[in-house]
């Protein structure tokens, strides 16, 4: 069986596949971008409280993908609960860091004008200070999204959703007929999908810019 | 001065007049106040430039005007009221406040940044468009054009203009300015200038603006302080006062070379002498024109055309070479100055023509009469002799109120705080 006659049999598993690692990535990045703005929002203003979270979110990423998860199953069990919690955490570093450099970044000058023009703390971060800064905040979404992609396969270990468990079942038969197939299914599944992604922050990107500090 | 009060009926409030008592910020950390004990009154309607060497506290003092810092003693009157205890963000929304770069948010487009403090204030949708479309007119930008572009579509004169709208745009009665035309090159910082004084003929709101350049102090203030370091004030009074009697040498240093001439920009050609001068008609026939000349015992007379406008300059000699005809006979005339012109412009007509006079017009450029070299000299003298009296009686008022203030101090403050600021 040729890798077209493999992927026309399998189809219906791989669509599945397919959109379960999508879905728990997107999700994950949903979860991560709202805690990895709030951190960045809590944090920005104070140079420790900022290198802090930075060097927090930085440490996390270095814990290799398969030790995290495998330290997680012990505590929270198998299958969905380790992969969505090791695909947070690794999805925080590149959203705080851009969070804050983003929020740090907003001219000082028109942050003065907010605050003399009567913005209350609340409505200048809402109005101004995340605006200015969602550029970079959505670059570091971009970048999260496209390293959530490829660690997600590595969820299959704990029995997670996704593309990862084709990848996993492919090296554990290497040799059978079908082995190959399902590693290069996996692999270019992941790959399409990120390029999908991709353009969808295109999309997000232009129509959540303002025209006014579009690049 | 106008007078401090609000107009209920009309749509526009004019200026409050604000005051301000021993404004002191001390930093922790720094053992001299950023701002020490900075006391002075700004009436209603009035533009009081704050002007002096960069660090010397005139920003500091002009921030915590609206509190966007916090000083650490000494009270602010706007209107009457005690606004230092008041809530900031309240406090701001009532003071406009135009800034450096105009302090334009990017993201948004000309009429939100405009529409932003009435929003704030709650202001019916319907009347904050209104509102938008009124300022953006003011400020002499077409609403239709500039509404929905975004800053970076204008140019930093017109930023400027849309900052100035913004800062104005919920009517505040008074209005701060932080080195708002700092970033524009000069020839628009020149019409912004001009732009800002014909704003303030109209809407006379209270003023403050901070700036490093004095000749833009001369041009827009009714009165500047000159602040040395911690906002100490050197002097304030009038540019005239200033000009031709500065208080010391900082202030003489600050005002730079040339305040003479700086001066002449403070004096109109219609507030001078402007002396008659014997003119003949272009059509005039020669006979009658010698006539003129012997009887006017002058040297000279000016040609007016048929529209009796200035057109040349004849001498008696002239007269003597032309032969019967006057086409080519004479001086053609340069330059002429109107009554709005300033005594500089005057000056410099004068000794562009040779002939020591500038021709004065009045509507459609007809001949009102003549500025020469003496009478400008003259004014000019009178002028400043004039601005020397009133400078030192008003600095003589000025120590009165210091060694006032210096004796209440001894009397008061001195045993409380004996310790570490009897150094400062």
């Amino acid at each position: 069986m040729n890798f077209w006659e493999y992927l026309e049999s399998r189809h219906q598993q791989l669509l599945t596949d397919a959109y379960q690692h999508a879905s728990v990535v997107f999700q994950c990045m949903v979860v991560a971008t709202a805690i990895g703005v709030l951190i960045g929002i809590l944090t920005y203003r104070s140079e420790w409280a900022g290198s802090l979270a930075t060097t927090v979110t930085a440490t996390l990423l270095t814990v290799p993908a398969l030790a995290m998860i495998g330290l997680l199953i012990p505590v929270v069990g198998l299958g969905v609960p380790p992969t969505v919690i090791a695909l947070t955490l690794y999805g925080l570093l590149p959203v705080v860091r851009n969070a804050i450099v983003g929020l740090r970044g907003v001219d000082p000058a028109l942050v003065d004008a907010a605050t003399g023009i009567g913005m209350s703390r609340l409505s200048r971060l809402v109005r101004v200070e995340l605006p200015l800064a969602w550029p970079p905040i959505l670059t570091g979404i971009r970048v999260s999204t496209q390293m959530l992609m490829g660690i997600a396969a590595i969820a299959a270990f704990a029995s997670g959703p996704g593309l990862g468990n084709l990848i996993f079942r492919g090296i554990a038969s290497l040799g059978s007929k079908n082995a190959l197939n399902q590693v290069l299914a996996g692999t270019l599944g992941i790959v399409v999908l990120a390029l999908l992604f991709d353009a969808a922050y295109v999309l997000i990107g232009r129509l959540t810019i303002s025209r006014g500090i579009r690049a | 001065m106008p007078e401090p009060e609000t107009t209920e009926a009309g749509r526009t409030s004019v200026g409050a007049p604000i005051e301000l008592e021993g404004l002191t910020k001390r930093y922790p950390g720094s053992d001299r106040p950023a701002v020490d004990n900075v006391s002075m009154e700004i009436g209603a309607g009035e533009t009081v430039v704050f002007v002096g060497p960069s660090g010397c506290g005139k920003s500091t003092t002009l921030k915590m005007i609206n509190r966007l810092i916090e000083p650490t003693g000494g009270r602010i009157r706007i209107g009457g009221e005690d606004v230092t205890d008041m809530d900031p963000v309240k406090l701001r929304r009532t003071i406009g406040y135009a800034i450096q770069a105009s302090g334009l948010f990017p993201h948004m487009t000309v009429a939100q940044n405009v529409a932003l403090v009435p929003k704030m204030l709650r202001w019916p949708s319907a009347r904050v468009r209104d509102r938008v479309e009124e300022m953006l007119d003011l400020v002499g930008l077409d609403p239709g054009e500039f509404r929905d572009r975004y800053p970076r579509q204008l140019s930093g004169g017109q930023q400027q203009r849309v900052g100035v709208a913004r800062a104005l745009a919920a009517d505040p009665p008074v209005l701060l300015m932080d080195e708002p035309f700092g970033a524009v090159d000069p020839i628009t910082r020149d019409h912004l200038q001009d732009e800002l004084i014909r704003l303030q003929r109209e809407l006379h709101k209270t003023i403050v603006f901070v700036t490093h350049d004095f000749d833009e102090a001369i041009k827009i203030g009714d009165r500047i302080a000159v602040l040395r370091e911690q906002s100490h004030i050197a002097q304030f009074d009038t540019p005239e006062a200033i000009l031709t009697n500065p208080a010391d040498d900082f202030v003489s240093g600050f005002v730079g070379a040339g305040a003479a001439l700086k001066r002449l920009n403070l004096t109109r050609v219609g507030e001078v002498t402007i002396t008659d001068y014997p003119t003949v008609g272009v059509d005039d026939p020669l006979d009658e024109i010698s006539a003129r000349l012997r009887s006017a015992g002058t040297d000279e007379v000016l040609v007016l055309d048929k529209q009796g406008r200035p057109y040349k300059w004849l001498r008696r000699g002239d007269i003597v070479r032309a032969q019967g005809s006057l086409a080519r006979a004479g001086v053609l005339v340069h330059d002429t100055v109107t009554r709005d012109a300033t005594l500089r412009d005057a000056l410099e007509a004068v000794l562009t023509d040779n002939t020591g006079r500038v021709a004065v017009t009045g509507r459609r450029g007809a001949y009102e009469g003549v500025v020469d070299v003496e009478t400008l000299m003259n004014s000019v003298h009178e002028l400043l002799e004039a601005d020397r009296l009133e400078a030192r009686e008003s600095q003589a008022g000025l120590e009165e109120q210091r060694a006032a203030q210096t004796h209440a101090e001894q009397e008061g403050a001195h045993p409380s705080d004996a310790g570490g600021e009897a150094q400062a």
